[in-house]
């Protein structure tokens, strides 16, 4: 049956122990690698565009290349993850606030096509000011393709995404300039990437700050960040960023520990989206996610006083069942 | 009467477009001339797990045979809704002095065993159970047919990328086979978990509350199969009036545990289109005991995606600064 | 009846909303249970006892609706002296021949009026034909008894009783020790609520709760109804069940009257008309008996016994010539008796499990299966295989490849190399049928209510409808036979055999229906069977048909709703007889023809108008006054007196002790089923002294309360399937309702064997093992008798080898006894379940031969030892 857990949990019934959600059919690895693509993505057209306002050639070009590869290789990975894959244009029929995923076809799209143009004009050598334009505009779009993706995860009835969903977004973006930089320390020369560094070190900073606030705030939804095999990977990407972040620093000279260090943020970047991810499957799949929190808000409800009474239901209570 | 989606709406947006009570959904979908909100109401207590309904159903709405396997659950072998069961019928046993802990792990010898065992008397049901009693115990038999709600406020139709999902003048939500791409964004965000993806051609699947049979002023299959009016078709208004009064006329008769689920329209979905008589709490038949539908945080969503994305850009400003290298 | 009969079952919802109470009588919790407001759970074929207990309850607490009793029963009615109760021989009756195992009523008849010594002993019975009075005929012989009964002349009262020679003697203050009122007091005084705990395992306080539920609810106020399907019938005392029922619905008031009486539920597949049009060896249409070879030479011989009885059984002649009429058409006349002759002669017992024997034994030849699978669905499935195995051919008709259309090829016996296929020389055909969709007709279910469906759709390629292979079956025969000069062949040459086809050569269902309702001098339709006649001027096909077809309509297939009419609802579809929709209703007045109560009033003496009145076709001569005496010496329907509700019995009254037609008694005793853990608490007979028994190898009885076979097993029904699962396993929209085979226990049963929920298990019996699923389930109680806990293992089934899902048989598991009064099996037996799948192959054959040596089952002749009659009585 059931797991045992450390701590005796409230009892709570259900359906044969059955799930109650259904579990997103969204397929692994593509849709967590595309999480982390935009992420890197995103993060890398902005980091273009600071490294174009700075003078910073060798950078702006490779963040630029990234981003585009990135969101080229993530739109790849997205268009597979459909049950029907030649009906993918059917995305841009309309757009709805209320639906992330419409949303994020509207930033993807644009992202996209902005970061191809800029990456090509910078790989051609031609129309350089339309080029740089369009990178100003892949910068634009960049942050929102980082950050709105929690915003897909969140806004669903996956309990341990949707109530993470006001520290889920800075945990992408975290993450997400991570591994920009982090791919920019390893395919920079170590000269060209302080920069790069510092910004890895806050992302890393925000990330990690975020995902403990979430823990912390979610109580028992944060189980499947921290148990199981969702709790292993995040528990593996925190550290693996923490790691990067200090010996970055001080091993700030050396191209070698750089580069690792930039692996590592990579790397690290990656697992996070497959743990939360993971950690999203997880919850679904328990009923106690759905009912337990569910029957606490209830009582809650009630406890506060008595709403106005538009049926004949006796008052809810959360039961210990038999 | 005419049904336009595309005609203007009247009068703006609702405040509770998205959620809390939303008396007209279909007006706020855009429809101005359109019937009354049609949907169900079903009296689990005079269900008798005939399943009628599930094989109704999918012979008009030639649904596929979805899996051969004894599930152990009781009678239900259904097992859930899914892209291929957009009825099921739940069961659940509910002795009063159980000889085993769960269906799945006889011989725990509970108290009610040895009560047996050794010729003690157990205790007398209470008539407000609604329980059968048998023997010298008793047994609920609870049997419910669970259906799409077609909520008021649909996470479903709100997450749709491609307007696949839409809402129908009869204020029902309808999947469009010849638009959905297979997303599966629609799948998690049910709070029901009514929707899938199918396996056979990858794309959603759901309850139609038999749109075509509406149109020709027909009763759903399922309500027209339902041998003892446990499922009822009509206006939702009037569903509501004849639930309220059954549950009064249960509680009459002493059958307290008889309660509505759904029905009310300030709940987290702004009430179900289909909706519910339980005789025991939600999470017993595999339901959520609050349902709310993702869209009331969205605007908190956004706010927070903003904000991140603020900050990165910040950060990034911030740790550009300081010169080109050093 | 939730399970079985769902649609119908939304009646009982009904009433339930409108504050009827439902009580459930069952071994197994089921749908039914679920909304019932009490569920009793009782052991397995112990009905009699719980019955018995209720009608003890009611006698001696006096709670019988006495003037009900006094003016409409026969509970004044003073029987033989020499009549002996199982009270006084140990569980048998006065009259048991133990070489043959049958039952003279020589003692149990009625005492003569005018025997004035009251020694029981009256006129002449020798059979000589000396008129007694009002009734004609001889008694019942001793002879012409143990015939009948071997040929099943009990069912030939399906639609009113046995004939009695003579009214009674009565004693209206119901004193007399011989009357049969106090006899039903002596016989019953043993069934008290602790009985009833023993042998049935139903605790005192729900006892008590049914029995105040039942005596409360019945009288002048109000009435109660007991509905029944198989968990009654499918007994060796199954018959007497349903007596059991009868006589405490009579003490009750309940018969005849609205929301009373006994609700036979006969839904499937027309299995009511089965009987009333039938399919069956001893009965011919309207329950007029199949004639004997020995005993009915001629007409008159045939009609003696009933001819001139009181009440409308006495004019069977009417019938009888009518039903010639309609077979034979203008062949038959006076001359010849109407082609009486021409009808086939039966000489004992060719009920279907005899015949099955007979094919065993190389006697019956050829087989057709119409629309039945015997394989899965008759009592002990290898019986009825090896049977077919034997035969030159078999036809079988079905919509799908039944496993009795392939068992030559994957039956069981195949699995075990008990059958090779290459040794197999039975021939099979396999002709598709068409479904009840793709064709017109009536069924014919409970309230012998017959609807008539039109046809939706053309059957699909080679598919035909009955009427079509059974016309086209004829016409091809008639041909070859057309220049025949053998009088053998004159029956089949004489035939009316004429009716319209479609272009597709299928026969006019309605053309037929007519036919079965009758036609007059001028080949109009008839109304009614009062207008048949013994003179060869009417012609019917059955005589409680007669009137479907009225005024040239088919009555049957009217269909105005239920909200459009009064509660009786007399013009949805036609009841026989006469679209009478409560049989006996005279008895819903009271003797001087009021209502009992305004509540339950309905069928009334209108004085002024001078005849009965109400929402029904009154059962009653309408304008016979409740105050009539009739004549001396008056006839048939002249002989029925105002007060004489019960007018197809012929004293006119409702039997609570029956003198005739009931093969195993005039009362019901409790006796344990054949294979049983109990020694019968009542009795030291042990079993049902007159069950007809097949003592051959191929069907071994387990011994009764054997360590080796310890537990009851029961089959049933679930609402996915539909019997041997033709018809549902095969489809996938309900095999994935229920999509394997599985069996229910209880708890302890499960801890006893070690048996986990949802895995495989094994069960035994002497005739076979199968396997299934088990689902361990608080809806199977442990029944707790005195100090012995018996538990039930309970078996859908539906199963067999066909299909999308497949399984093992529970039939095969099933032994054949029967019942004395209409031959049909006993589905509860003894069994051992372990857990783990049933060995394959040959190993199977010698797993259930481990079984059979264990249990000291004598495999030469079958039987298991007669079990020891215990000494004395102990309550």
């Amino acid at each position: 049956m059931r797991e045992q857990s450390m701590v005796p949990e409230p009892e709570f019934e259900s359906y044969y122990g059955r799930q109650i959600i259904k579990t997103p059919t969204w397929k692994t690895p593509d849709v967590p690698l595309y999480l982390f693509l935009g992420g890197m993505a995103g993060s890398s057209a902005v980091m273009a565009e600071c490294a174009a306002l700075t003078g910073n050639e060798s950078l702006e070009r490779m963040t630029r290349l990234v981003a585009a590869g990135g969101a080229a290789v993530g739109t790849g990975f997205l268009v597979h993850d459909l049950g029907r894959p030649e009906r993918f244009l059917n995305m841009l029929r309309v757009l709805k606030v209320t639906s992330p995923l419409s949303v994020g076809s509207f930033i993807l799209a644009p992202f996209s096509s902005l970061a191809a143009a800029s990456a090509a004009s910078q790989l051609t050598g031609r129309l350089p000011v339309l080029g740089r334009l369009a990178g100003l505009g892949a910068a634009v779009f960049g942050p929102p393709l980082v950050t709105y993706t929690a915003a897909l995860l969140a806004n669903t009835a996956v309990p341990a995404w949707h109530e993470a969903h006001r520290e889920l977004p800075f945990v992408f973006a975290g993450s997400g300039a991570t591994a920009a930089s982090g791919m920019a320390m390893v395919l920079i020369p170590a000269a060209a990437n302080p920069p790069a560094r510092r910004f890895a070190i806050a992302g890393a900073a925000l990330e990690l700050t975020a995902a403990e606030l979430l823990r912390r705030r979610l109580g028992m939804l944060a189980e499947p960040y921290e148990q199981g095999r969702s709790g292993r990977l995040m528990k593996l990407a925190s550290r693996m960023t923490a790691a990067s972040a200090v010996v970055s620093w001080v091993g700030r000279r050396s191209r070698v520990v750089s580069a690792l260090c930039g692996a590592t943020y990579v790397a690290a970047s990656a697992i996070t989206r497959f743990g939360v991810f993971e950690a999203g499957l997880a919850s679904a799949r328990d009923p106690k996610y759905v009912v337990i929190p569910q029957r606490e808000r209830l009582a809650a409800r009630a406890a506060a006083g008595p709403a106005p009474d538009v049926d004949h239901a006796p008052e809810e209570q959360p039961t210990a069942s038999s | 009467m005419t049904a336009t989606p595309e005609a203007p709406r009247a009068g703006g947006i609702h405040p509770n477009s998205f959620h809390g009570p939303l008396p007209d959904v279909a007006a706020d979908a855009g429809y101005v001339d359109h019937p009354p909100r049609k949907g169900f109401f079903t009296d689990t207590s005079v269900c008798i797990g005939c399943k009628a309904c599930e094989v109704a159903c999918k012979e008009w709405n030639e649904v596929p045979a979805d899996g051969y396997q004894l599930s152990g659950m009781s009678y239900d072998n259904t097992q859930a809704l899914g892209a291929a069961t957009w009825r099921h019928v739940a069961f659940v046993e509910k002795p009063l002095n159980p000889t085993t802990t769960d269906l799945g792990l006889p011989g725990m010898g509970p108290p009610g065993f040895e009560g047996y065992e050794s010729g003690v008397q157990t205790a007398k049901p209470r008539p407000e159970d609604q329980a059968t009693e048998s023997g010298d115990g008793s047994i609920r038999w609870l049997m419910s047919s669970d259906v799409c709600k077609h909520c008021t406020h649909a996470a479903c139709l709100d997450v749709c990328p491609t307007g696949s999902l839409f809402r129908t003048e009869f204020g029902t939500v309808v999947v469009q086979q010849d638009i959905c791409n297979g997303c599966g964004y629609c799948v998690p965000a049910c709070p029901y978990g009514v929707i899938d993806l199918s396996e056979d051609d990858h794309k959603a699947h759901k309850c139609t509350l038999c749109y075509d049979r509406l149109k020709e002023d027909q009763t759903p299959a399922c309500a027209q199969a339902c041998p003892t009016e446990s499922i009822q078709f009509g206006d939702l208004d009037e569903l509501r009036e004849r639930a309220d009064a059954r549950v009064a006329e249960l509680h009459e008769k002493g059958v307290d545990v008889a309660r509505l689920y759904g029905h009310d329209p300030g709940d987290g979905v702004g009430g179900d289109g289909a909706f519910f008589l339980l005789l025991d709490e939600p999470e017993v038949y595999g339901l959520p005991p609050d349902p709310v539908v993702t869209t009331r945080d969205i605007a908190s969503i956004w706010k927070h995606v903003g904000a991140a994305a603020a900050t990165l850009a910040g950060l990034a400003a911030v740790s550009f600064l300081g010169g080109k290298r050093s | 009846m939730a399970e079985a009969h769902p649609v119908g079952f939304q009646w009982v919802m009904e009433a339930k909303r409108r504050g009827a109470r439902v009580i459930h009588v069952d071994p197994r919790f089921t749908r039914t249970s679920a909304v019932a407001d009490l569920h009793v759970p009782i052991r397995a074929g112990t009905d009699i006892a719980f019955l018995g207990g209720l009608v003890n309850h009611v006698l001696s607490n006096d709670l019988d609706f006495r003037e009900y009793v006094v003016a409409y029963t026969n509970a004044a009615a003073i029987i033989d002296g020499d009549y002996r109760d199982t009270e006084d021989l140990d569980g048998l009756f006065s009259g048991y021949d133990p070489e043959t195992g049958r039952y003279d009523p020589d003692t149990w008849q009625y005492q003569h009026p005018d025997d004035e010594d009251g020694d029981g002993h009256r006129g002449d019975d020798g059979g000589d034909g000396e008129d007694q009075g009002s009734y004609g005929g001889p008694g019942s012989s001793e002879h012409s008894s143990q015939e009948s009964h071997d040929s099943a002349h009990s069912e030939s009262h399906g639609s009113g009783g046995a004939p009695v020679p003579h009214k009674p003697k009565r004693d209206e203050t119901l004193q007399d020790p011989n009357c049969v009122f106090q006899i039903l007091k002596r016989h019953f005084a043993r069934y008290t609520p602790e009985m009833v705990k023993e042998v049935c395992g139903i605790e005192p306080e729900q006892f008590a709760e049914v029995a105040d539920a039942m005596t409360s609810n019945s009288g002048r106020e109000r009435t109660s109804a007991l509905c029944y399907a198989v968990g009654w019938t499918h007994h060796s005392v199954g018959a007497q069940m349903i007596r059991t029922a009868s006589i405490l619905q009579t003490l009750l008031g309940n018969m005849g009257r609205p929301g009373g009486g006994i609700l036979a539920l006969r839904g499937h597949a027309s299995i009511q008309g089965s009987t009333d049009i039938p399919t069956l060896f001893n009965i011919l249409p309207g329950y007029l008996r199949m004639p004997n070879a020995e005993m009915h030479l001629d007409l008159d011989s045939y009609l003696q016994p009933d001819e001139g009885k009181a009440g409308f059984w006495g004019d069977m002649r009417k019938y009888m010539v009518s039903l010639l009429k309609a077979y034979w058409g203008d062949a038959a006349t006076p001359e010849n008796e109407f082609c009486f002759d021409y009808l086939p002669r039966i000489t004992g017992d060719h009920s279907t499990y005899n015949t099955v024997l007979g094919q065993i034994e190389g006697r019956s030849k050829g087989y057709f299966l119409v629309g039945e699978n015997p394989a899965v669905g008759s009592a002990n499935g290898k019986m009825q295989r090896l049977g077919m195995a034997n035969l030159d051919w078999l036809v079988v008709r079905d919509l799908q490849m039944i496993e009795s259309a392939t068992f030559w090829k994957d039956g069981p016996e195949i699995e075990t190399g008990e059958l090779v296929t290459e040794d197999i020389g039975t021939e099979v055909f396999f002709l598709p049928a068409a479904t009840h969709v793709e064709k017109a007709g009536s069924f014919t279910q409970t309230q012998r209510l017959l609807q008539w469906r039109d046809k939706a759709v053309d059957p699909p390629e080679d598919c035909r409808s009955e009427l079509q292979f059974y016309f086209e079956l004829g016409n091809r025969i008639r041909e070859k036979l057309r220049d025949s000069t053998d009088e053998r062949d004159r029956p089949l040459l004489d035939l009316t055999w004429d009716y319209p086809v479609d272009t597709e050569g299928d026969p006019d269902g309605q053309a037929v229906l007519r036919e079965i309702n009758g036609t007059g001098p001028d080949g109009e339709a008839l109304s009614a069977y009062t207008q048949l006649e013994a003179d060869g001027s009417t012609s019917c096909g059955c005589w409680i048909y007669c009137g479907v077809y009225a005024d040239d309509v088919n009555q049957a297939r009217r269909r105005k709703p239920h909200w459009e009419q009064d509660w009786v609802a007399q013009e949805w579809g036609w009841a026989w007889p006469a679209n009478r929709r409560q049989l006996y209703n005279r008895a819903s007045a009271a003797p001087d023809g009021s209502p009992w109560s305004e509540r339950k009033r309905y069928i009334t003496w209108d004085a002024d108008q001078g005849k009965w009145v109400g929402p029904d076709v009154p059962d009653f001569i309408v304008d016979r006054a409740p105050d009539h005496v009739p004549e001396e010496g008056a006839e048939g329907p002249d002989a029925i007196g105002g007060q004489d509700a019960f007018i197809m019995q012929t004293d006119g009254k409702a039997w609570l002790f029956s003198p005739n037609g009931v093969a195993d008694g005039p009362l019901p005793s409790h006796y344990e089923p054949p294979e049983s853990p109990v020694h019968n608490p009542l009795y030291g007979q042990q079993n049902n002294p007159s069950r007809r028994t097949l003592d051959h190898p191929v069907n071994p009885i387990n011994p009764s309360y054997s360590e080796v076979f310890p537990f009851v097993f029961t089959t049933y029904r679930l609402t996915e399937h539909h019997t041997a699962g033709g018809m549902s396993r095969t489809l996938p929209y309900l095999t994935e309702l229920q999509p394997e085979p599985f069996c229910e226990v209880s708890p302890r049963l499960a801890r006893m064997r070690g048996l986990t929920h949802g895995e495989w298990v094994t069960i035994a019996t002497a005739r076979s093992a199968i396997e299934a699923r088990v689902l361990v389930t608080d809806r199977l109680r442990s029944l707790r008798l005195g100090t012995q806990v018996v538990e039930q293992v309970g078996l859908p089934y539906h199963w067999g080898r066909n299909g999308i899902t497949q399984g093992d048989s529970p039939n095969d598991l099933v032994n054949v006894t029967m019942d004395p009064n209409v031959f049909i099996q006993d589905k509860v037996g003894t069994c051992d379940i372990r857990p783990g799948r049933r060995p394959r192959g040959p190993a199977l054959t010698a797993y259930v031969e481990d079984y059979r040596r264990r249990a000291g089952v004598d495999t030469e002749t079958g039987s298991p030892g007669t079990p020891p009659r215990r000494e004395g009585l102990t309550t």
